[in-house]
This record gives C-alpha cells, structure tokens and sequence, in this order.
C-alpha cells in the first residue's frame, strides 16, 4: 500500500475538488433561480458520460462504434421500469397494463442503473460476437443499424406490457440533487479511466495503432475489443438511465441516430483519445447550443430586420462551427492528451522564464 | 391474401427498390473509389426533393426534372470539393466523420430554409396516372421506376465497362497511387464519381417522394442508412450489386409491412445486414479482398 504523500499537486486537486462542490452547492441552494444553469450541467454531464463511453471504443480501441443511441434508449427504458413510483404505473400503463413480474418491483435509482449497465453488457456480449468480427465501417454501420433494432423493439406493441410501446415511459423521478447527477457521471468517468490506465487499456491501445502487431504481441484481439465493447455499453446504458431520469421519460423518439452523431461530434470536438476533451467536448456542445440560442431569435434596428437570424438558424451555425473543427482541427482541443495542472504550471514558468530574461536584457 | 394482393405489393416493392438501388449506386461507387461511407448521401437526397418543390412551383416539370437533377450534382459536388478533398490523406475515420457532419448541416440547413414542417411534394401528371390491371390499381411511376433503375444500371455499367471514364474509375478504386502514377487525374475521377451518384440519387429522389408525397428534413436519413446497406448487401463497390441489393432492400420492407409488422419494416434491414455480413460479407457480387500487413 503506498502512503498518500501531501504535495501540492494533492492539495492543489483536493482545493479544485472543494470549489466544485461549493459551486455546485451554491447552484442546489438556489435551485429556483438557477435552475437553467442546473439542467445544462446535468445534461452535460450524462452525455460526457455518453461520450467518454464511445471514446473508450473510437478513440482508444480504435473501433468505429456508432452503437451508443441504441443502448442508452435500452437504458432508458429498464431505468424507467424499475425507478417509477408503483402508484402510478397503473396510470403510465393504462393501454397494455403493466406485466405482473416487474409491476411491484421498485429499486433506488444507482441499483436500477447497474441493473440496466449490466444488461447492456450482456446484450453487447451477446452482439459483439457476431459484430466484432467486422472491420471499421461495417463495424460502425452494423451498430447503427442494432440501435435501430433496439428502437425498434421497444417500440413494438407486442412488448407493451412491458415498455409501453410507442407511449413510452413518464412520470420517472428526477435526480434528488445536482451532486447525485453530477456524483454518479464522476463515478462512471473515473472507473473508465480506472479502466483504460490498466494494462487492459495497454491492450485497447495496442489494438488502436496496429492490431496485427497486437496480435504478433500475443494480444487475443476478440477478446479485447469484446471487452472494451462491453465496457462501453455498460456505460452507455448507464448514461442511457441517467437520461431517462433527467428528462423524466424515456421515448423510442429521443434516442435516434442524431443522438449517436451528436455524441461522436462532441468525441471529436473534444479529441479523440483523451477522456478530458471528451468531457470538455460534452460541456462545450451542450453549453454552446444555448449560447448561440440567441441567433434563434429575429431582431429589429427600427424597421430594418436583421437577415438570417430565425429559428433554425442557430444550428446552421452550430453545424458550420463543428465542420469548421472537423476540416481544420481534426485532432480536436485535446488531441490525445489528457488534462492536468501541470500545464498552467508550465505556461506559469514559460511566462516567469520570459520575464527574467527581460529583466537581464 | 389474394393473388392480386400479392402482385400490389410486389410492384411496390419492386417500385420503392427501384428508387433505394438509384441510391444505393451512390454509396458503392464512393465507396468503391474512396472508400469511406458516404453519410451524407441520403441527405443530398432529401435535398433534391426539396429542389423538386421548389423548382416545380416555378417551372413546368419537362424543364424543372433536369434543373433537379443538375442542381443535386452541383451539391454533391461542392460537399466532395469542400468536405472530403482536403481530407484525401487523412485517415479514414476523419473522412467518415467530416461526411457526418456534413449530414447533420444538412439537416439542419433544410430544418432553416424550409422548417421542420413536412412540404407537399409536386405532383407530376404524367408519373401520377393510375393504371388498372384487374384487381390491382397502380400509379404509373410505380411500373416506371424499375424499368428507369435497370435501364440506368445497365448504361452505368457500359460507361464502367466501355468507356476510357470506366477505365479510370475502376484504376483508381483498385490502387490510387498507381493510378495517379499512369496518369490519371484522380480528383477529376472522383468528381465524376459524385456528379454520376448524386444525379442518380435526384431521380432515385423523383420516384421515391412522387410515391411518399411530403418531405422533411430527415426524410432522407433513415432511407440513406437502408440504401447504404442495401449497397453492402449487393457487394459493396459492385454495381449490379447494390440494384439487387436495393430491390431486395425495397421488397422485403414492403412486405414486411404488409404483413403487419410496420414497426419493424426498419429494423428488419439491418437484421439483414448483420445476417449478410456474417454468412458472407462480401455481399452477393462483392470480391474477396484480402488485407496486406
């Protein structure tokens, strides 16, 4: 067991770690008056959980995986079944009846997010073996297609007893406080990490660069990517869940191809291969959608309307920005670096270095 | 189910594989030479049938079917001039990801210009006629549209075949560099590449919306992601391939419909697709290739 040393860098984490939650703090005080700030940092926060999930696929194995709608609507709906209050169901399900197995069975919210994590991984075991085999883009356009199936058969009246059919899930209860969203999403993004420093990460990066070398390494290929699949869609439940909690309903309708493209955009924006761009990547896109949320509106200077600005317009921004990155930035903001400190340390030597120098001119 | 039932269906089928395997041609022959999916094909699509709109309110449709058809090739276009080209060196996952998000600004720039609402689309007399045979009543363009997408096929596959453009395409999809070494200019290639798929995308565009009647912004996602399969499951790369692979894409959703299960009339394509890919993925007319380390 290694002895936790205090350095400065420990200090310096744990005063970072004490600012958000003062921060976050202040926001659940003043939930009323600040309750937009709240809804972006939750969403942001699932969907970073979303993205990093599919980088643990795109960017450190290096499997062009577009699965992840497909499991977090699957996630969505299992959360649902097992979160909602038992006195309502009656009243959610009053077309097909709720089926009696799962009617009386209610959970707290993290064990009906393992259980649906675990499902996911089971049914991304179950896929992974026949889809796997398939290189990039079969791989990427095989997975689009299995969330189209899962949206599919949630969607089938046949298991209307179960998911509601297309009338969906609502009246599931919202987060009791900002720190449970934002708690559970650190958890999740910490055990990825956990997972991709481990010599399995090794692996999933060995696979990356070149996966015939991996193998000559003595890498079960199969093996690796099944496991790195798995992981991910255990995530990706997970975040799928957290979702379903946070909008307080769970719809075939929310979790469509858009929404995998949307997650890619913010893995790449982010930097493929860095689990802090993605992060940032997630807060970024969500955050900057509302920012732009003004060019949705139309002005006036006196009589003269300003052009363009109507709704819609803000996504075609939006959309030109994120071209804009991908053509010119592909490497995102992180590239494949991770986050640290020691960068404004960095850039605070480099500045103080700049000014001695002066100092002996 | 009665004899004329099943002929009803057949010809739609056949009439929604027609317009699925015009598009699906984009997807194999991009893909054949690039290599890369090209996303944001079914959204050219669905622009084309806005064209449609559009142009049909200003002109009659002898002159308006060709400015469709002329200006869904100058998109494609421009999407390859601005999108991919400057990507040619990159690897293929930054490809595919520049192709998705000019899909989604697509989406979105139809979502500004024409709302989310979905437009009627225009009538033509000509393709709307009805016809009676029997029991079974169908609109013409339903008996058209095969017979246009095999007519097509067929001239496509004498330019690959026959002609010094053919040549040069099948040089560049099989070793690039090579071709580039012979002479070949390889940019102008691919372009051609993209004025043949997206012009047939504008007519695969006209049969399928004369038969659907609206259009919305994400009218052409959900079809370019069937047409993309029904090109895997032709053999990708292969062009008689992907007008099999769209006609069986066509008949089997219409008669997954017809026999009740609407809601699964999407799904069941991509159950196709992980079957094919795992019983032969190469498809049904596709090559073996084998990977050099």
């Amino acid at each position: 067991m290694q002895k936790i040393k205090l350095t400065n860098k420990t200090i310096f984490n744990i005063a970072c770690v004490a600012i958000v939650v003062i921060l976050l703090g202040y926001l659940q005080a003043t939930e009323i008056e600040n309750s937009y700030a709240i809804t972006i940092i939750e969403r942001s926060c699932i969907y970073a959980v979303a993205a990093v999930s599919m980088n643990l696929m795109i960017g450190f194995t290096g499997q062009f995986s577009l699965g992840t709608a497909g499991f977090m609507c699957l996630g969505a709906y299992i959360t649902g079944i097992f979160t909602m209050p038992i006195e309502i169901r009656d009243q959610v399900y009053y077309l097909y009846g709720m089926a009696s197995f799962i009617h009386n069975i209610q959970v707290p919210l993290v064990v009906a997010l393992l259980i649906s994590g675990v499902i996911g991984a089971i049914i991304a075991f179950l896929i992974g073996w026949p889809v796997l085999r398939l290189k990039s883009d079969y791989l990427a356009i095989a997975n689009l297609g299995f969330s189209e199936i899962v949206r599919a058969v949630l969607g089938w009246d046949g298991l209307g007893k179960i998911t509601n059919a297309s009338y969906g899930l609502s009246n599931i209860p919202a987060f009791s406080s900002i720190f449970q969203a934002v708690i559970i999403c650190g958890v999740c993004i910490a055990l990825m990490l956990l997972m991709i420093n481990s010599s399995y990460g090794r692996a999933f990066k060995a696979i990356r660069d070149d996966d015939i070398a991996a193998e000559a390494m003595g890498i079960n290929l199969f093996k690796i990517k099944q496991l790195a699949f798995v992981v991910s869609s255990f995530f990706a439940t997970v975040a799928g869940g957290l979702m379903a909690v946070f909008l307080r309903s769970a719809a075939t309708s929310t979790f469509t191809v858009a929404l995998t493209y949307n997650i890619l955009l913010m893995v790449v924006i982010g930097g493929i291969g860095s689990v802090s761009g993605s992060v940032l990547g997630a807060f970024l896109i969500t955050a900057g959608q509302e920012w732009l949320r003004f060019l949705d509106k139309e002005y006036y200077i006196g009589s003269f309307k300003v052009p363009f600005t109507r709704t819609g317009f803000r996504m075609v921004i939006f959309s030109v920005l994120l071209m804009l990155f991908v053509l010119f930035w592909n490497k995102g903001i992180m590239g494949s670096k991770e986050f640290s400190f020691d960068w404004f340390k960095n850039i605070y030597k480099s500045i103080k270095r700049r000014i001695r120098r002066k100092k002996n001119v | 189910m009665t004899i004329s039932y099943f002929f009803q269906q057949l010809l739609n089928g056949l009439s929604l594989g027609g317009a699925y395997a015009l598009i699906a041609i984009g997807y194999t022959m991009v893909y054949g030479i690039l290599r890369m999916i090209n996303f944001a094909h079914g959204d050219v699509f669905m622009m084309a049938g806005y064209f449609a709109i559009y142009s049909m309110a200003a002109f009659p449709w002898q002159l308006s079917l060709p400015i469709v058809i002329i200006g869904t090739i100058v998109l494609g276009v421009v999407i390859e001039r601005i999108a991919y080209k400057p990507l040619r060196t990159a690897p293929r996952m930054s490809v595919m990801i520049s192709a998705i998000g000019v899909s989604y600004f697509l989406e979105n720039l139809a979502n500004y210009l024409y709302t989310a609402m979905p437009q009627s689309y225009p009538q033509i007399d000509i393709l709307k006629q009805i016809h009676t045979f029997g029991d079974i009543t169908v609109s013409r363009v339903t008996i058209i549209a095969p017979i246009i997408t095999i007519v097509l096929t067929f001239l496509l596959m004498t330019l690959v075949n026959h002609t010094k453009l053919g040549m040069a395409m099948r040089a560049c999809s099989k070793d690039q560099d090579t071709a580039r070494i012979m002479g070949i200019k390889v940019d102008r290639v691919i372009t051609m590449t993209f004025v043949i798929g997206c012009g047939l995308a504008a007519i695969g565009s006209i049969l399928y919306f004369t038969d659907r009647n609206t259009v919305q912004p994400y009218s052409g996602s959900l079809p370019g992601l069937k047409c993309f399969v029904a090109a895997v499951l032709g053999g990708i790369g292969s062009i008689p391939g992907a007008m099999v692979g769209g006609f069986i894409v066509g008949i089997s959703q219409i008669a997954i419909t017809a026999a009740g299960y609407s809601v699964f009339s999407d799904a069941f394509t991509f159950v196709l697709l992980i079957f094919i890919l795992i019983i032969r993925p190469t498809g049904i007319f596709g090559e073996k290739a084998t990977d050099k380390v």
